[in-house]
């Protein structure tokens, strides 16, 4: 409220004076401008690879994410959710309608269209690559509001500010990264927000809101399942502490039933939650929740605790019976289906390296090292522990919602790389609580004095305590200067967290991966664009109707770059068929040209490092294909393509090694080359060995495209040889 | 606990229930009807389930859950408009009323949408 001078020739420094704003007003306006820079920071800092390279899409899934979203914007919703996919898993096919999580790609062409209303003439490939880093955004939003939930707003603010430019969240929503974790965690977070609301305020709104809080989150990752675990888990905990109310029940029952339902709605999703070993455990909850209440109100209709014993007797015995057989017969008639492997091997890390090797290989599904955890994290590893000390302390529903959160994300985050992505929001909104109400306590030490004289304040149950402080502290002059030296200590790990984060995605987080960069003799910066240029040499040299095969990594980026059937690509999910592939390219090439003239495979596709030094290319993978392959095809067997049990492809390598087709079309030619000054010709830069065969023929098939840096190698299916 | 003194408990439950019962107010009655009435028609569908075959399961489940949806919501709506709850002090029945619609309405159409 600022009033207005009357007189207009006033001196200017009454003229601002007079806008002085009350100090609510303050506080709002640093407020809401905090959150405005945050929003911002979010945004850019994860531009860095916009920036240094082009606005592309990075890695291999959001190629198929993006490519299902060009193909939504172009045919519509109704041909999306349809959609049957020749062009991938040749003969097999994809119903990619059915088997994808919708969430992001109808995100992305909404954005596309609201866009387009606004006159904006963007090309989709940019809103795709823009979404994550806007849905981080929001995300911090959400951060703010939940820890204003949780605690206070300065706990808010300032887990909106960590989780702005933390680590283990930019990882995967970098700019480019078009992937479901972008939105997903986005969702999750205001899921989670919505409930805790509707815990806290017991209103049906809120819930309804929650449940549709869940049905985006479940169209967006298969992670759901955390939230569908978690929440009922949190019930439980509240029922057995004794924390339950009349709000719990209406939240988690018109969230569960509602949310259930919408969830459905996701063809990818269908049943699972009536029939899924995972959903049971809400399934459960649901119930018990029922019996409990019930028994709750006739405990409160009844007068008489002695029959409400009888009565509570007999019920509980009934219930409890009831459930138990019902549980046993869904179980033991395989109706209810056990645990998928997925997520069976988070709570047995051991499952999937004995029983799906396909699941073990995936480099994001290793266990996670301490370095890792820093890494990501920062300082923030060590306030979360004395986040959890002041959630004990102030224990509400909200609270014990977040240290749950807590605890058993940072488990599985401990059991698999990629979930560290899971926890980052929960470590951040417990960090931020230590952070906020320490620096509260030290502030409040040091305005204590000044306090006891003053009586007007904006906190005034903070002030007053500290006024009796100030009265006990007298005897201890340098608690001030104590509580100042701390402060600044807080801002020093701030500061060097800031640094620290910023350091990480520009160095690590913001590779594209499809495009390499290198230092070249003189410090200057080398690109190496071999990707695209094959992809592209493939759209524009081979017949529409080629297939190629290659190992599953690069499916996704052939089809959307290089618009051509493939065989098997990085959705996996069929095992026998990336066996095959896998077996087609360990065996002689003699058996290998049955199995691709059987797949009516055209191009074969490789990468290939060896000229450049790159180390994740097929021959570092080869070893996963024999171990896939042999899981299937019995006939191949790993030690045959080891000596001594080390992997080798010099001259001491096996002899299977030296002859099968991945050794014969990664090196075909490359005895010739002159790779490194004072090497012999052969010399794998990536392996660091001088080959072991280097004079290497091609029967059945001959080289059709090379990229300039030996990146990505092509080669070409002969036809079968004339009879005569 | 012998037979006959679990009879008698038996009976003093079923009527002490019964007198506590009578003395609810007629609009949370009203609601509990309803309840029963939504709990009822699912296990009627529940039972010609067993005997038809499920097989367009999703109309089966959307057939159970709505009742069992709209039952779960008229007893929040009753939690909410009770007197007695200390917790919904300051939520005006008609408010309380208004969020049971809306989500009836949500229930519903995603109800129709997944009946097939």
């Amino acid at each position: 409220m600022a009033t207005m001078p009357i007189l207009p020739n006033m001196p200017a420094l009454d003229l601002i004076k007079s806008f002085k704003l009350k100090t609510k007003q303050q506080e709002l306006l640093i407020r809401v401008s905090i959150l405005c820079l945050v929003y911002i920071l979010a945004f850019i800092t994860r531009l860095f690879s916009v920036l240094r390279y082009e606005s592309m899409i990075h890695e291999f899934d959001p190629y198929f994410n993006y490519r299902t979203t060009l193909y939504l914007t172009q045919n519509g919703f109704y041909d999306f959710w349809n959609w049957f996919d020749y062009e991938s898993w040749y003969p097999l096919g994809r119903i990619v309608g059915g088997t994808l999580y919708p969430g992001l790609m109808v995100t992305a062409a909404l954005i596309y269209r609201i866009l387009h209303f606004l006159r904006f003439a963007v090309h989709i490939r940019e809103v795709c690559v823009l979404t994550a880093p806007f849905f981080a955004s929001n995300t911090t939003l959400v951060a703010y509001f939940f820890g204003k939930e949780i605690w206070d707003t300065g706990a808010g603010l300032v887990a909106a500010i960590l989780i702005a430019i933390c680590p283990g969240y930019i990882s995967r929503s970098v700019a480019g990264s078009y992937d479901n974790e972008g939105v997903a965690i986005f969702a999750l977070l205001f899921t989670f927000y919505l409930f805790v609301k509707a815990v806290n305020t017991g209103s049906l709104a809120w819930s309804l809101a929650s449940a549709f809080g869940y049905f985006y989150m479940v169209s967006a990752w298969g992670g759901y399942v955390f939230i569908i675990n978690l929440i009922p888990l949190y019930v439980l905990v509240l029922l057995i502490t004794g924390r339950y109310s009349m709000r719990l029940y209406v939240a988690y029952n018109c969230m569960y039933v509602l949310g259930m339902l919408l969830a459905m709605q996701i063809r990818f999703v269908g049943f699972q939650h009536v029939q899924s070993g995972e959903h049971m455990a809400a399934m459960g909850v649901f119930f018990l929740l029922q019996v409990f209440y019930f028994l709750d109100w006739v405990k409160h209709m009844l007068s008489d605790t002695k029959l409400f014993q009888a009565f509570l007797r007999i019920t509980v015995t009934c219930a409890v019976a009831v459930g138990a057989i019902a549980l046993g017969l869904g179980m033991l008639s395989g109706y209810i289906s056990p645990w998928t492997g997925r997520f069976y091997s988070l709570l047995d890390p051991t499952y999937a390296k004995d029983h799906i090797p396909i699941i073990a290989s995936v480099s994001e599904h290793q266990p996670t090292a301490w370095s890792s955890f820093m890494f990501d994290f920062h300082i923030l590893l060590f306030l979360f522990p004395a986040g959890l000390y002041f959630c004990f302390k102030r224990l509400s529903d909200a609270t014990i919602f977040i240290v749950m959160y807590g605890l058993t994300s940072m488990y599985f985050a401990g059991v698999m790389v990629r979930l560290i992505l899971v926890a980052t929001p929960a470590v951040c909104l417990v960090s931020a609580i230590a952070v906020s109400a320490t620096v509260k306590n030290l502030t409040v030490l040091l305005r204590s004095k000044n306090k006891g004289v003053q009586t007007g304040s904006t906190k005034g149950s903070s002030s007053s305590k500290a006024s009796s402080k100030a009265l006990l502290d007298q005897s201890q002059p340098f608690q001030k200067n104590g509580a100042i030296a701390l402060l600044f200590g807080a801002f020093y790990l701030l500061s060097k967290y800031a640094t620290h984060c910023t350091w990480v995605t520009s160095e690590a987080y913001s590779s594209p991966s499809i495009v390499l960069a290198a230092r070249g003799a003189h410090g200057s910066r080398v690109i190496f664009d071999d990707y695209r240029e094959a992809y592209f040499w493939l759209r524009q040299n081979t017949p529409p109707d080629a297939k190629v095969m290659s190992w599953w990594d690069y499916g996704y980026q052939i089809t959307a770059m290089g618009n051509r059937t493939v065989i098997v690509d990085n959705n996996t999910w069929n095992n026998t068929h990336i066996a095959t592939v896998g077996r087609a390219m360990s065996s002689y090439e003699d058996e290998a040209i049955e199995i691709m003239r059987s797949l009516d495979v055209d191009y074969v596709l490789v990468v290939f490092g060896g000229v450049t030094g790159y180390s994740s290319d097929d021959i570092n993978k080869f070893l996963w294909m024999v171990r896939i392959g042999g899981g299937v095809f019995p006939v191949i067997k790993e030690p045959d393509y080891l000596v001594n049990g080390e992997y080798r492809v010099d001259k001491g390598a096996a002899p299977k090694m030296l002859n099968c087709l991945m050794y014969k079309l990664c090196y075909y030619r490359f005895g010739e080359m002159l790779t490194e000054y004072g090497k012999p010709p052969g010399y794998d830069r990536a392996r660091g060995v001088e080959i072991g065969n280097k004079d290497i023929k091609l029967e059945h098939l001959e080289e059709a495209f090379t990229t300039s840096n030996w990146i990505v190698r092509i080669y070409k299916v002969k036809p079968p040889n004339n009879r005569w | 606990m012998g037979r006959a003194s679990s009879k008698e408990d038996a009976g003093a439950l079923f009527h002490s229930l019964r007198s506590a019962y009578a003395a609810t107010p007629l609009n949370l009655k009203i609601i509990d009807l309803y309840v029963g009435f939504a709990i009822f028609t699912a296990l009627i569908q529940v039972v010609y389930m067993a005997i038809v075959g499920s097989f367009p399961f999703n109309s089966f489940l959307s057939g159970v859950l709505s009742c069992v949806g709209t039952a779960v919501l008229a007893v929040c709506l009753r939690i909410q408009v009770n007197k007695e709850n200390k917790e919904f002090k300051d939520l005006s029945p008609e408010r309380a009323f208004a969020d049971f619609v809306l989500c009836n309405l949500v229930l519903h159409l995603v109800i129709m949408n997944f009946l097939g």
